[in-house]
């Protein structure tokens, strides 16, 4: 197991790295940059695998749920974000 | 199989490629591939935790088959217009995963082997993924309007509700973290936070759901940042810390557009004063109602024209219609200019997205300090089905609920037209003494149809 202090320090520079790239991002793709983090967040599936791996059926059905939801947040996210940002073009 | 060394340097890259796709959103010419990067930094992720072993594939398939499924058939449906509601729901996702996942991790680990750091994580991830996950079911039915959840929330006195629920939930982390044995205390808390997302975003106002998506939209980032320290994996928190940043951010830039703290969106009220004009006062007498005719003969001469979209425009599905007309004028020689106020709309760049999707060029859609001072040397401002963005009462009157708002100020322009159904007021429920000043004309009708009778007007003379 990693040191408390350790995955804290991961926290919180990530946390730093987050505003600065996010305060980068121009309002004219702000919903895009909802829509895409909101992708990035679907990450718990990482956590619902491991989950739905267990042969315990309250711990797999549990996992299973998961899955199912946040694979719809992952898939749903990049593709509508995708589907949108396409959109975006400049005056020809 | 590979070893957890090999899948932590793997998910390392992971978190390399979301910061690196995240950055490309920078630009909307980057944009496209930035997010590409970000769903193969997802890839990977996933493929190196299948990858540990211990996968129990039927259930890994079955689930994944039925997310994908759902998420492809919805993202390819839904309208443009209804991209809040969609953001609202993906956001609840997230939220009930994350609590599904940090239970799951919770029950299984032997209660010897659960110190400080499970169990607070474990408490924060059924509090803030369970009120994420509420809150947006509500947020989504909000945003369409449904009649079952009155304005103002349920009944009087919900705040009271939600904090009393909040402090039960804080509580029940407490005997949580005291004795990890108690994992009833866990399923406690997610019903209760599941309640309290309802009570916090029901009051909510519909001028304020920008703000309440922005909000959500963070906790799930922060959600999934809690399953991370549940779990000690590494990419689930630098995830979800860049998400709950990303939420941090536009919520205070949409809070700063409204000039409203985010303690006074969830816990305060929006509504005309005592003290605000009745709408006879303002209107009386005043009120120039003009013709599509009479539209088409200001562009006469007109060198340059400002559109300022509201969320009207959305309403009214008009978007193609308005850049139709741009076209139109820019035929005929006028530079044609949108004026986008952040909270435009309802969610943040919402409009942007929507004349995006008008084939409307995104350098021609300023930014309000951009744009208001060039109202001065624009001929006609044409606001369609905005209202509240631009009443200058905002600059005017200190005793005005939206007192201190920054505006779009189109009442600089030589001649501004409003297209409008009526003289209703918009969110705030004040009257806009914009629409009875000297220089505005107002062009009554459904936001389409008169911008198509404008269209032919111009086309006539």
């Amino acid at each position: 197991m990693a040191d408390f202090a350790d995955i804290l320090t991961i926290f919180v520079l990530a946390m730093f790295v987050g505003f600065e790239i996010i305060t980068k991002v121009p309002p004219t793709l702000h919903t895009p940059l909802m829509s895409g983090s909101n992708a990035i967040s679907g990450i718990t599936l990482v956590g619902a695998l491991i989950a739905a791996g267990s042969h315990e059926w309250l711990t797999a059905t549990l996992g299973f749920l998961a899955v199912v939801f946040a694979t719809i947040n992952v898939v749903g996210g990049f593709l509508i974000t995708h589907r949108m940002l396409r959109m975006f073009r400049r005056k020809e | 199989m590979l070893n957890q060394t090999i899948v932590n340097l793997l998910y390392l890259l992971s978190s390399v490629l979301f910061i690196y796709g995240l950055k490309g959103l920078s630009h909307p010419r980057t944009a496209v591939r930035g997010n590409l990067i970000g769903a193969v930094g997802m890839l990977i992720a996933i493929v190196a935790t299948l990858m540990l072993g211990n996968v129990r594939w039927e259930i890994v398939i079955s689930g994944m088959i039925i997310g994908s499924g759902i998420g492809t058939v919805w993202s390819f449906k839904v309208p443009m217009t209804a991209m809040p509601e969609l953001v609202a729901m993906f956001n609840g996702f997230g939220g009930i995963a994350s609590v599904l996942v940090a239970g799951a991790a919770f029950i299984t680990t032997e209660t010897e082997n659960v110190d400080l750091q499970m169990t607070i994580s474990t408490a924060a991830s059924g509090l803030i993924g369970g009120v994420t996950f509420t809150g947006s079911v509500v947020a989504f039915f909000k945003l369409q309007n449904v009649k079952w959840i009155p304005d103002g929330g349920f009944f009087r006195g919900q705040q009271v509700l939600s904090t009393v629920l909040l402090i039960l939930c804080v509580l029940l982390g407490a005997v949580l973290v005291y004795s990890p044995a108690s994992v009833w205390a866990y399923w406690v808390i997610v019903p209760l936070s599941f309640v309290l997302g309802v009570t916090l975003v029901s009051p909510i106002g519909g001028a304020d759901m920008p703000v309440v998506i922005a909000l959500l939209n963070s906790y799930s980032g922060l959600a999934a940042c809690a399953t991370g320290f549940v779990l000690n994996n590494s990419v689930l928190i630098v995830a979800g810390s860049l998400v709950g940043a990303s939420g941090v951010i536009l919520t205070n830039i949409m809070c700063k557009a409204m000039n409203r703290s985010v303690w006074h969106v969830v816990f305060g009220t929006l509504g005309p004063s005592s003290s605000t004009p009745s709408a006879d006062d303002v209107y009386a007498g005043k009120v120039k109602a003009t013709s599509p005719e009479e539209v088409a003969m200001l562009f006469d001469g007109a060198r340059r024209v400002v559109i300022a979209p509201g969320y009207g425009m959305a309403a009214a599905q008009c978007q193609h219609v308005v850049r139709d007309l741009a076209n139109l004028l820019e035929a005929r020689g006028i530079e044609v200019e949108y004026a986008i106020h952040p909270v435009a709309g309802r969610m943040p760049g919402h409009m942007n997205v929507l004349l995006a999707e008008a084939d409307i060029p995104y350098d021609k859609l300023k930014e309000m300090d951009e744009i208001n001072p060039t109202f001065s040397q624009t001929d006609v401002a044409i606001v369609i089905g905005a209202n509240d963005v631009v009443n200058p009462v905002a600059r005017t009157d200190p005793n005005s609920p939206i007192a201190g708002m920054p505006i779009l100020d189109v009442d600089k322009a030589r001649t501004v037209v409003v297209i409008k159904r009526s003289l209703s007021p918009g969110f705030a429920g004040i009257p806009n003494p914009l629409f009875a000043a000297d220089n505005t004309l107002m062009l009554f009708g459904d936001g389409k149809k008169a911008v198509l009778e404008t269209i032919a007007a111009i086309k006539a003379g």
